[in-house]
C-alpha cells in the first residue's frame, strides 16, 4: 500500500488532480459553462416562442389615411386587418399586426413609415429585417436575399399580404410537430457538446499544461530526476480523461434531468467512443506541444486546430449545410468523426458493432499523433 | 585533493550556433568539495553545469560522473544528482509539502524524507501553503529542498540566490553550511555574488568567456595573482575577488 502510494504514477496523478481541482476557473469552464450552454441553446431551440418583426414603408404615409391621400394597397390591408395603431415616445406612428399560430409559433409585425436613408441605417443596425415601397399599387420588397431571417419575414409576409384569409384560420396546412426524442435541437445539440468538450479539455488541459509547464523550467527540472519520462505524459492524460468522464456525465445528467434526453444506442458503444475520441484529441495535444516553450504560440497552435473544427464539425448546426466539395474533408476531422459516432449512438440507436471501426480509427490517431510527439517532444 | 574526483571535466567544448559557449574546460570535483564557477552573464557557466547535469552533450571532450559517463549510465547518475535552477516555479496550487512528496516519489522516497528536508530548509510552518504564496526565499529554500530530497553526492545550484533579498540569501547560505559540515555532498554553485562564493566555496573557478580564468582556493586566488601585471606591481595584489575578477577582465562581475 505505501509503495504504491510512494511511487511516482500515482504521486503524478495527484499532483494533476489537485492542481486541477484548484482551479475555480478550470471546474466553471469544464463543467457550468456547457450545462449552461445547452440550457440556454436547448431552450432557445426547443420551445418555439413568438417573434417579432420591423418593416419600414418607405414613402408617403402608407400607414394612416390623410385628407387628400391617393389609395394605398399596404395601408388598406393594415386597415383592413385592424393593425394597431401605435403612437412611439418621439410621436411616430406605427402599425401593429398580430398573427398567431399554435403550431409554428405567432408573428408580430411591426411597420414604420421611414424614408430610404433612415431605412437604410436601421437595416445596418439590424433593427429592420424588411424594408417595402409602393408604386401604383404594386409592392416591392427589399431585402439580404442571403439572410434567413428577412428571406423568412419576406414569404411569410407577401404570403399574407397575398392570402389575408390566414389571418383568421392560420396554418391550413396539415402541421404536425415532431417532439419525439431524438428529433429535437437538443438531441442534436448534447453529443455535439460533449465532444467538443473534449476536444477543448484535451486541447488546454494536455497542450496548454505541457506547454506552461515547459516555459516554467518544471519539465527540466523533472527530467533532472529519475521520473520516468512516460509516466509524467500518462497522468496528466488520465487526470484529463477521468475529468472528461465527470464533465460528459454531469452534462448528460443534467440533459436527463431538464431536456429528457436518452441514450438510444448501445451504452458500451457510448464508452468504447468516448474513450477512442479522448485518446485521439490526447495524442493530438501531445503532438501539438511537444516542441514549444511559448504559452503564445500554444495559444496560436490550439486555436488553430479547435477552431475550425468547432465551427465546420456540426457541433451547433450541421456541417451538411456547407457546400458538397467540402464535406469529405469535414467528415475526416477527428471532431466530426466523434460528433457523427456519439450522435449516432444518442439519437440513432448505433449498436457496438458499428462504432468498432470508427472507434479504431480514432485510437489509431491518438496513437500516432501520441507516438510522433513524443519522438520530438522537447523535455527542455 | 588525492581522493577520486566525483566530476571530471576534461577538455569539453560546446557551441550554439555562432556563440562557442565552453571552449576547452578542464575541472576536477572531488568529494565534499564546494566549487563556485564565478563569471558575468553569458560566460559560460550554464552550458558548462547543464553538461555535468547530462542535459547537454558536449561538443568535444568527455564528462565523467563518479568515473562514468552519462551515455548508457543516465538512470543511475540521475539517482545521485541534486539540483536547483535559477528559476524553476513549481505548481503553483500544490501545497509545499505535496510538492515535496511529488519530487520524492521519483526517487523512490517517501514521507519521513520530506518531513526531515523540509526541516532542514526550515518551512515547517509553510507545510500547507500553496507554493503561489510562498516569498521569493521560501521558494527558493523549497528548490533546494528539492534539490536535497535524495541526499545527493552531487548538488549542482545555479545562481541559487539570484534575485533575493540579503536576508532570504542567507537563510539559503546558513543551509548550504549545514550540508557542508553534515555531508560529503560535492557541491558546484555558478554565482555572480563574489560573498557568495568567499562564504560558501573552498575552491573558486573563475570563468568568461567560455575559458577558465583562474582557479584555486581563496588565498591561493589573492596571494598569487600579484606578479602578473605591471598594474598589480603598482597597486599591490588584490584585496577580494571582485578586484582580482576586474585584474583578469578589465570588468565588473555584474555588468
Amino acid at each position: 500500500m505505501v509503495k504504491w502510494l510512494n511511487s511516482q504514477l500515482w504521486q503524478l496523478i495527484l499532483a494533476n488532480a489537485r492542481e486541477l481541482l484548484r482551479e475555480p476557473a478550470v471546474l466553471f469552464w469544464g463543467i457550468v459553462f456547457p450545462i449552461l450552454m445547452s440550457l440556454g441553446l436547448g431552450v432557445a431551440f426547443t420551445k418555439k416562442k413568438d417573434v417579432t418583426v420591423n418593416i419600414a414603408v418607405i414613402g408617403r404615409n402608407h400607414l394612416v389615411q390623410a385628407p387628400g391621400d391617393s389609395a394605398s394597397v399596404i395601408r388598406n390591408f393594415l386597415q383592413d386587418n385592424r393593425a394597431a395603431l401605435r403612437v412611439g415616445k418621439d410621436g411616430a406612428l406605427s402599425r401593429e399586426l398580430r398573427v398567431p399560430d399554435d403550431k409554428l409559433g405567432g408573428t408580430t409585425y411591426i411597420f414604420e413609415n421611414m424614408d430610404w436613408n433612415t431605412a437604410m441605417v436601421s437595416l445596418k443596425r439590424g433593427n429592420l429585417n424588411l424594408v417595402m415601397d409602393e408604386d401604383n399599387g404594386q409592392i416591392s420588397y427589399h431585402f439580404d436575399p442571403m439572410n434567413p431571417d428577412a428571406q423568412l419575414t419576406y414569404l411569410k409576409f407577401s404570403k399574407l399580404m397575398k392570402e389575408p384569409g390566414m389571418l383568421i384560420k392560420p396554418s391550413e396546412t396539415e402541421i404536425r410537430p415532431l417532439t419525439v426524442n431524438g428529433t429535437r435541437y437538443i438531441d442534436f445539440l448534447v453529443p455535439g457538446l460533449i465532444c467538443m468538450g473534449v476536444m477543448m479539455s484535451c486541447m488546454w488541459g494536455v497542450s496548454y499544461d505541457i506547454i506552461e509547464k515547459r516555459s516554467k523550467k518544471l519539465l527540466r527540472r523533472m527530467i533532472a530526476t529519475p521520473m520516468k519520462r512516460s509516466n509524467f505524459l500518462v497522468a496528466l492524460i488520465t487526470v484529463r480523461i477521468t475529468m472528461n468522464f465527470m464533465e460528459a456525465g454531469l452534462l448528460l445528467f443534467f440533459s436527463w434531468l431538464v431536456f429528457d434526453i436518452t441514450i438510444q444506442g448501445s451504452v458500451p458503444a457510448l464508452l468504447l467512443f468516448f474513450i477512442s475520441g479522448n485518446i485521439a484529441f490526447a495524442g493530438i495535444a501531445v503532438f501539438l506541444s511537444c516542441n514549444t516553450s511559448k504559452t503564445e504560440i500554444g495559444n496560436g497552435l490550439i486555436n488553430l486546430i479547435s477552431m475550425p473544427m468547432m465551427v465546420l464539425s456540426g457541433i451547433f448546426f450541421s456541417y451538411h449545410n456547407f457546400p458538397a466539395w467540402s464535406l469529405p474533408v469535414i467528415r475526416k476531422f477527428p471532431l466530426t468523426m466523434m460528433a457523427d459516432g456519439v450522435r449516432g449512438i444518442f439519437i440513432e440507436s448505433t449498436g457496438f458493432s458499428q462504432v468498432l471501426l470508427p472507434a479504431a480509427i480514432m485510437l489509431a490517431i491518438g496513437v500516432v499523433f501520441f507516438t510522433a510527439g513524443l519522438k520530438l517532444f522537447k523535455w527542455h | 585533493m588525492n581522493s577520486e574526483a566525483v566530476i571530471r571535466v576534461k577538455n569539453v567544448h560546446k557551441s550554439f550556433k555562432t556563440v562557442h559557449a565552453v571552449r576547452g574546460i578542464d575541472l576536477d570535483i572531488h568529494p565534499g568539495q564546494f566549487v563556485a564557477l564565478l563569471g558575468p552573464n553569458g560566460a559560460g557557466k550554464t552550458t558548462l553545469v547543464e553538461m555535468i547535469e547530462g542535459i547537454q552533450k558536449p561538443d568535444r571532450g568527455e564528462i565523467l560522473i563518479t568515473g562514468k559517463p552519462w551515455r548508457g549510465n543516465e538512470k543511475e547518475l540521475r539517482k545521485i544528482i541534486g539540483l536547483s535552477l535559477q528559476e524553476t516555479r513549481f505548481i503553483d496550487k500544490l501545497r509545499l509539502f505535496e510538492t515535496l512528496r511529488l519530487f520524492a516519489s521519483f526517487f523512490g522516497l517517501g514521507k519521513e524524507r520530506c518531513e526531515e528536508v523540509m526541516n532542514l530548509v526550515g518551512l515547517e510552518e509553510k507545510r500547507q501553503a500553496y507554493v503561489v504564496n510562498l516569498s521569493g526565499g521560501q521558494r527558493q529554500r523549497l528548490a533546494l529542498g528539492v534539490a536535497l530530497l535524495n541526499k545527493p553526492k552531487i548538488l549542482l545550484l545555479d545562481e541559487p540566490t539570484t534575485g533575493l533579498d540579503p536576508q532570504a540569501r542567507r537563510e539559503v547560505w546558513m543551509i548550504l553550511k549545514k550540508l557542508k559540515d553534515a555531508s560529503s555532498t560535492s557541491l558546484i554553485l555558478t554565482t555572480h555574488y563574489m560573498e557568495e562564493a568567499e562564504q560558501l566555496c573552498d575552491y573558486i573557478v573563475i570563468i568568461d568567456h567560455g575559458t577558465i580564468l583562474k582557479e584555486g582556493t581563496l588565498p591561493d586566488l589573492l596571494g598569487t595573482s600579484s606578479a602578473v601585471t605591471k598594474k598589480e606591481e603598482y597597486h599591490g595584489p588584490p584585496r577580494n575577488l571582485d578586484e582580482l575578477f576586474i585584474e583578469l577582465t578589465g570588468r565588473h562581475l555584474n555588468e
